[in-house]
């Protein structure tokens, strides 16, 4: 099977500084980490690799340093990484993006499923992967906690609200899992050092015939006008005393907001 | 705007008049060609093994915006068969946004048999309610949720598209927004309408929470976005009230659909337990101490009649099942009531519930970062408060 991740690198730190003229996020100088949910991601086409055979090419578009992401995916049992890094990509939104990644895609070709996480911890918005099946006029199925390979078919297993679907598609597909899927592996020295070692190919946006136009800050549809941090409203409220005064007085406080 | 076929890659091999929902391909002198019932749906692109149609979409600067009117829901319906909520909580929202656009109010019902919820979307606001009723449709599927959609709004053209953020909405909205090169905003929290401009303001949380931010739209139609549930008002009901109904007419080949669904699971108190839906939630932490001291927190939930959530932290450790996990890479829950037992507050977990109506937190830290969030705080042994909240809150129910 030849399986395609995308990956992104986000910053580590919770406390996120955003450049105050486009809105956009710092990257540089701040310490960062494989978007959670793409660790799942990748581990879960490592695990399909060691079951079937074949290879897991992990693709990211970001700055230059995105590259220690895809040396990570590397190190968890990746076999190629591709990198697309272009200033002309830069703050690029959703559609923007997914736009750029499918490109990517069809310049490495001959895959059988594109593999990403759920959502990142910046954007939130879980709108890139159908973004790149809709661009690659591929099936998706989003919310995945469990895949099943039958034949030229994928089954997965969706996590929705309150129940399960398992839905199925002939390949190739794009796929989107959730954190429940799997414990991403921990690689070992051995494994990270190996990854050290590897070529990371590096396109820029006209080695993978992407149309800039489509992309940035101008090329994307949506643009952020204005962010600020949430404050309280009001500080909450102490409740002194022994516990079993404090007690009363919260059930108190809750009867009278109708919530006992 | 425009689609068309490559006669000289067309095969005639007809498998683009099977996709088409609105029977507007035939063939002619042996290639494949459209009618004027084509509503560049875009069902046809991806089925074409020869990769001989191409739908073109405006350039950013080249969209008519002023053609474009009317706010749309695009409504879901909940296991019961009824509309779900939270598309009656964008009806309400809706209806505000249509009326300071003066515009209608239009919801977009998708299904089998659904024709009846019309009724139901009328009462709740709607002016105009499109129906598309097909066995195809019954349950929901991106294809052709996606062409229909697809088709109504190029051939509509809403200003403004409201979905709910569900996993179907979610799963839905990226890929018109994609096809169709609209903008789309992802959970959002907040919609007004900037009067000068006529534009959508959408406002959202990002970075887990941390930050708030506003977007706009400009030059793309229609504006679309995703709403969380449980954050907009109800529409209000009114009864008797109607709406104009539109049938339209669809069909869809089941052989062209690419995903099947073979299997629904239930809740089988297993991973599917539905937090985002709840309306109390009692979660524990590592001040637990150790897993047993769960039932505690079962005892409480039980009590206020809710369900039990948890930390990342306990479920690391393996002291519950992860679909008890409230957080960022857990489930993201507004309840009218969250009650923390023994959680520090980690900027993740908060980030899964910060935006509860009302937050009570029992830890035994003052300096513990929950109690920045918390509406009430109890700094003291949970051990100690705990069972003492569950005697007081049974007396006032008179368990």
């Amino acid at each position: 099977m030849n399986i395609i991740v995308c990956i992104k690198q986000v910053p580590e730190t919770s406390e996120v500084r955003i450049d105050p003229e486009t809105k956009g996020l710092v990257r540089e100088g701040v310490p960062a980490i494989i978007n959670p949910f793409d660790e799942n991601a990748i581990e879960a086409g490592v695990q399909l690799v060691e079951e079937h055979g074949g290879k897991v090419t992990v693709l990211t578009m970001g700055p230059p340093q995105a590259e220690s992401a895809l040396r990570e995916a590397l190190a968890m049992g990746a076999d190629e990484a591709v990198l697309v890094t272009d200033r002309a990509l830069a703050l690029s939104d959703t559609l923007g993006t997914s736009y750029a990644l499918s490109c990517a895609i069809q310049r490495i070709g001959g895959y059988d499923l594109v593999v990403c996480g759920k959502q990142t911890f910046e954007g939130d918005t879980a709108q890139v992967p159908p973004g790149i099946a809709e661009h690659l006029g591929i099936p998706q199925i989003t919310y995945v906690i469990d895949l099943e390979i039958e034949g030229n078919k994928v089954r997965g297993r969706r996590l929705l609200e309150g129940y399960y679907e398992v839905v199925e598609a002939r390949m190739p597909v794009v796929i989107s899992v959730v954190k429940q899927m799997n414990e991403p592996r921990r690689p070992g020295l051995k494994n990270v050092l190996a990854a050290k070692k590897k070529e990371i190919q590096v396109w820029d946006a006209a080695e993978c015939d992407i149309e800039v136009c489509h992309c940035g800050l101008d090329g994307s549809p949506t643009r952020v006008i204005r962010t600020w941090t949430p404050t309280r409203e009001q500080e909450g409220e102490i409740i002194e005393g022994e516990p079993a005064e404090a007690a009363e007085e919260l059930a108190e406080k809750l009867a009278a907001e109708k919530l006992v | 705007m425009a689609i068309h076929i490559d006669e000289e890659k067309c095969t005639g091999c007809e498998l683009c008049l099977s996709a088409c929902p609105y029977g507007a391909i035939e063939i002619v002198d042996g290639t494949a060609r459209f009618t004027d019932d084509c509503t560049l749906c875009g069902a046809c692109v991806g089925v074409c093994p020869q990769e001989a149609i191409v739908l073109e979409m405006a350039r950013k600067g080249e969209v008519d915006t002023t053609a474009y009117r009317n706010v749309w829901v695009v409504a879901e319906t909940a296991p019961d068969g009824d509309l779900a909520g939270v598309t009656i909580e964008l009806l309400g929202e809706g209806r505000k946004l249509a009326d300071e656009l003066q515009g209608d109010l239009a919801v977009v019902l998708m299904g089998d048999e659904v024709a009846e919820l019309a009724n139901t979307a009328a009462g709740y606001g709607a002016d105009t309610v499109y129906v598309v009723q097909h066995p195809v449709l019954k349950q929901y599927r991106t294809g052709p949720y996606a062409d229909v959609l697809c088709g109504l709004i190029n051939k509509h053209k809403p200003e403004i598209v409201l979905y709910g953020a569900t996993s179907t909405g979610r799963d839905l909205a990226p890929r018109v927004a994609a096809r169709i090169k609209a903008g789309l905003t992802a959970d959002c929290t907040g919609l007004s309408i900037d009067p000068e401009t006529r534009l959508l303001q959408q406002t959202r949380p990002a970075f887990g929470g941390n930050v708030m931010a506003t977007i706009l739209s400009e030059y793309t139609r229609p504006q679309m976005a995703t709403v969380r549930p449980r954050v907009m008002d109800r529409a209000q009901w009114q009864e008797g009230r109607t709406a104009e109904v539109i049938e339209v007419p669809v069909d869809i080949d089941e052989g062209s659909v690419p995903t099947k669904i073979v299997e629904v699971i239930a809740d089988e108190g297993g991973h599917a337990v539905n937090l985002p839906d709840a309306e109390i939630i009692v979660s524990g932490g590592r001040g637990l101490g150790s897993p047993e001291h769960f039932a505690l927190v079962q005892e409480l939930a039980d009590a206020l009649g809710g369900v039990v959530g948890a930390s990342r932290a306990t479920v690391d450790a393996g002291w519950i099942p992860a679909y008890h996990q409230v957080g960022q890479t857990g489930r993201t829950v507004k309840p009218k009531l969250y009650v923390a037992c023994g959680i520090s507050g980690a900027v993740q977990h908060l980030a899964g519930m910060s935006s509860s109506d009302c937050i009570v937190a029992i830890n035994k830290d003052p300096d513990a970062p929950i109690f920045k969030v918390a509406h009430y705080g109890i700094v003291g042994d949970l051990f100690k408060v705990v069972p003492e909240l569950i005697k007081a809150i049974r007396e006032r129910r008179g368990q």
